[in-house]
């Protein structure tokens, strides 16, 4: 089984402009000068409140966005297109509902693999994610977790040097959420490739990821960009009840503009109106 | 079921397929057994006059009079060689371009349009054109044919394919696929449905232009035997060219039946 080569991803000053809906309607400004450097095999997730172009940064990433200015590389290489050594995992789990869940996340298999070595790597796959049981089933008959597993599969029969996660546990309840995590955490030690996981999720950044960053808005300056960055301090899997990472939870609620509500500890309440999800 | 441990669920399974076609196949025949009878009784009863309507029996005797001058084989493979041909042309023009105007945006602007005007011209319409451009021969009514199947098919097709899930169009062009693995891998298979009634519905309007074209300008065919046998007041042979209709126009829609479970393996 060809272990993934975790890739490095830097963005340098990237920028992304959509078009006005209507013609007078200047263009919209959606990211400006989002400067970032990730370490091969690093886990970042990316936090950001709703249309503040988490997701389309992560969608230059996947080459299935263009940024309008600035510049996104894999390993040194600009990106330009769909890349091979990136593999996406949508919001929602995409199967083509025709096709089993096998052949389904064989359609994550890079072209060109032989057929014997891609029939095993997806049985390893459907097994690491627990589907094995229901291989043979199309995805109307398995349930939303059990659709976003294989569509995590279906990332992962790429190989990818890159996995860009796009909320991939936001539709789930908060159970499957939190077995999902596990089950992401225990993936990335097997194959460790280098994730970028856009969530509105603190809880879920904290649990997974090496780095967090959160992107937003800055006064007077169109469009968002990174607006903080923290390091998550320990090792994973890391302790859901632990105070340090509750700590933080509040530093990035409150960037995020929710207000924590620590009062009786004596934290100051903030002035504003907290935007719903985050 | 009689036998107390036998009613598990996979012996029913097995068993219940068989049952079902027979179910179906007798249940299909019911309507049509008592029609005959209905048929057959109002005609021995001398309601109507013979020369209005023939019994069963004068209907079939009829047949086997065609069928012993060697005319009944002719006319039906006349006939039911200038649908399908009529039919294989309109389709293929109908998915190829339905294809195109579905897929490309620039397809869409360039030909909608046209086909759509075109689509509202209603088909009869071209029979004058047709008689005078190709003549009164074989080709002007296979064309007539496939103008007819080409509408349903194409419209179908370049509807189905503008609204197939575009999620799932971009999460396949995200793990590489494009052109016509695209095609094949995620848009042909999400419009099959809608391909196979467009097909069904191109049959049936191969048929009605079939007999439209044999009406006004032919020498043969089982709408060339409706109007001569109206011509002759043999009200038995109109009898039987309605029904030879319906027996043949069922077996070629079962036969998209056929391909459309085939297809389906396939592709989907």
């Amino acid at each position: 089984m060809p272990t993934s080569t975790a890739a490095r991803v830097r963005f340098d000053r990237v920028e992304k402009s959509f078009a006005g809906a209507s013609r007078d309607e200047a263009v919209r400004p959606v990211l400006r000068d989002v400067s970032l450097d990730v370490a091969p095999g690093e886990v970042i997730a990316i936090l950001g409140t709703s249309g503040c172009g988490k997701s389309t940064l992560l969608r230059i990433v996947g080459g299935l966005d263009a940024a309008s200015g600035g510049a996104v590389s894999l390993d040194g290489d600009p990106i330009a297109g769909i890349d091979t050594r990136t593999a996406i995992g949508f919001q929602e789990p995409r199967l083509l509902p025709w096709r089993t869940v096998t052949q389904n996340v064989a359609l994550g298999l890079p072209a060109g693999t032989p057929a014997a070595e891609g029939r095993a790597r997806i049985a390893r796959l459907i097994e690491l994610v627990g589907l094995t049981e229901f291989a043979d089933h199309r995805p109307r008959e398995i349930s939303g977790g059990m659709a976003q597993r294989a569509s995590l599969a279906r990332a992962l029969a790429r190989t990818p040097g890159v996995l860009l996660l796009d909320e991939p546990f936001g539709a789930l309840d908060a159970l499957t959420k939190l077995r999902m995590q596990d089950l992401l955490l225990s993936i990335h030690a097997a194959e460790p490739a280098t994730i970028l996981l856009v969530t509105h999720d603190v809880d879920e950044a904290l649990q997974l990821a090496d780095r967090v960053i959160v992107l937003g808005h800055q006064a007077g300056a169109p469009g968002a960009t990174i607006i903080e960055e923290l390091t998550v301090p320990g090792t994973r899997p890391r302790d859901r009840g632990s105070a340090e990472l509750a700590e933080l939870r509040g530093r990035l609620l409150s960037g995020l503009g929710i207000d924590r509500h620590g009062s009786a500890r004596g934290i100051e309440t903030e002035a504003g109106i907290p935007v719903f999800p985050y | 079921m009689t036998n107390a441990s036998a009613p598990t669920l996979p012996a029913r399974r097995t068993r219940a397929p068989r049952s079902r076609t027979l179910t179906v196949v007798l249940g299909g025949a019911v309507l049509p057994l008592i029609l005959l009878a209905a048929w057959q009784t109002i005609a021995s009863l001398g309601v109507m006059p013979t020369s209005q309507l023939p019994s069963p029996a004068m209907v079939w005797n009829a047949g086997v009079d065609l069928a012993q001058r060697g005319l009944l084989l002719p006319n039906i493979g006349i006939s039911v060689q200038r649908v399908f041909l009529g039919f294989a042309f309109g389709a293929a023009a109908g998915l190829f371009l339905g294809a195109i105007v579905g897929l490309s945006r620039f397809g869409d602007i360039l030909l909608a349009p046209t086909l759509g005007a075109l689509r509202t011209v209603p088909s009869l319409a071209w029979v004058p054109l047709l008689i005078i451009w190709l003549k009164y021969g074989e080709v002007s009514k296979v064309t007539l044919i496939a103008i007819g199947a080409f509408f349903p098919v194409y419209t179908t097709v370049s509807a189905a394919l503008r609204h197939v899930d575009k999620n799932l169009v971009e999460a396949a062009r995200a793990f590489g696929l494009n052109g016509f693995a695209l095609f094949r891998t995620v848009q042909l298979p999400a419009v099959l449905p809608s391909v196979i009634s467009g097909l069904r519905l191109a049959l049936a309007q191969a048929w009605l232009f079939l007999v439209a074209a044999e009406l006004l300008a032919a020498s043969m065919g089982l709408g060339w035997l409706l109007s001569d046998s109206q011509n002759n007041g043999r009200t038995d042979r109109i009898f039987l060219a309605i029904l030879l209709l319906a027996i043949i126009g069922k077996l070629s829609d079962a036969l998209i039946g056929l391909f459309a479970r085939w297809a389906n393996k396939r592709w989907a």
